[in-house]
């Protein structure tokens, strides 16, 4: 049996250099007045992410995570900071409203959601995921049991793909 | 296992990125920040996917769904950036609490 990932020390290590960069990357999202700022520490957050999916043994999801989230929502989000906001008034852009009805809402799903997850018998396997690469095995399901799925997906993006040219065409049919 | 990494780490990475994702939805009035908590959001459930494939078996289902997840992901954001857009062109402000010419 081979020792799972995230036994030795490097691991540890690893992982909570990773959550301290998601943690701290989200809260300057969630937290910082300046929506320039916020973006860019997006960017750190989906790094993050991605050094955890490589830790739990997703190697394929991590590269997809990093080329549609890095490479095309960041992006994308940028272009559309910088289309609204402009240059000039980027000082106080984000602004936070209705702060502490915000926080008890958060703390109370919070409570449901740690109640929910340190009480809850979750089924563990105790055998060792192996960590070779998971692109044979997420194609031949792709292409088998989740044949429908993908397909349907494709359909989904197609409709998001027109969709979106629709709405953000400049002129329109009166 | 004596002091690894456990399936509880990683949930309660995600529930405090949920968290914080949430709290962005919640008490941002710029529209992309709403749009960025909603990133935010869908990041921790993958990450709950994966931790769960990863603890739980020898399937991929959890790294499928999380494939599905970052799809309709990319899918939502270009849809709600388009819609960001025009609502600038319109009303000059992404500020949610000034476009609310739906209210009665």
């Amino acid at each position: 049996m081979r020792p799972r990932a995230g036994q030795g020390v490097v691991a540890q290590v690893v992982f909570y250099l990773l959550a301290a960069l998601t943690v701290g990357s989200s809260m300057m999202v969630a937290f910082s007045r300046n929506i320039v700022y916020s973006t860019f520490s997006l960017l750190g957050a989906f790094m993050g992410v991605v050094g955890i999916y490589i830790l739990l043994a997703a190697d394929f999801v991590a590269m997809v995570q990093l080329l549609v989230y890095v490479g095309g929502i960041l992006v994308l989000t940028l272009f559309a900071v910088m289309l609204t906001q402009g240059i000039a008034d980027v000082t106080v852009s984000n602004r936070a409203v209705g702060v502490v009805p915000s926080l008890i809402t958060v703390i109370v799903a919070g409570g449901v959601m740690v109640f929910a997850v340190f009480h809850t018998p979750w089924q563990q396997s105790h055998e060792a995921m192996t960590s070779g690469p998971t692109t044979y095995a997420i194609g031949n399901a792709f292409l088998g049991e989740y044949v429908l799925p993908f397909e349907v997906a494709s359909l989904v993006l197609l409709a998001a793909l027109i969709g979106a040219i629709v709405i953000s065409r400049q002129d329109r049919p009166a | 296992m004596g002091g690894g990494i456990t399936l509880y780490h990683f949930l309660t990475l995600s529930l405090i990125l949920f968290s914080l994702g949430m709290y962005c939805v919640l008490s941002r009035r710029n529209a992309i920040g709403i749009l960025m908590g909603v990133e935010l959001i869908l990041n921790s459930a993958n990450i709950n996917y994966l931790a769960f494939s990863f603890y739980g078996g020898h399937r991929y289902d959890g790294q499928i769904f999380a494939i599905f997840v970052i799809m309709l992901a990319a899918a939502e954001a270009v849809i709600g950036l388009a819609v960001v857009l025009t609502i600038y062109q319109n009303f000059k402000t992404i500020d949610v609490d000034a476009t609310e010419s739906l209210s009665g």
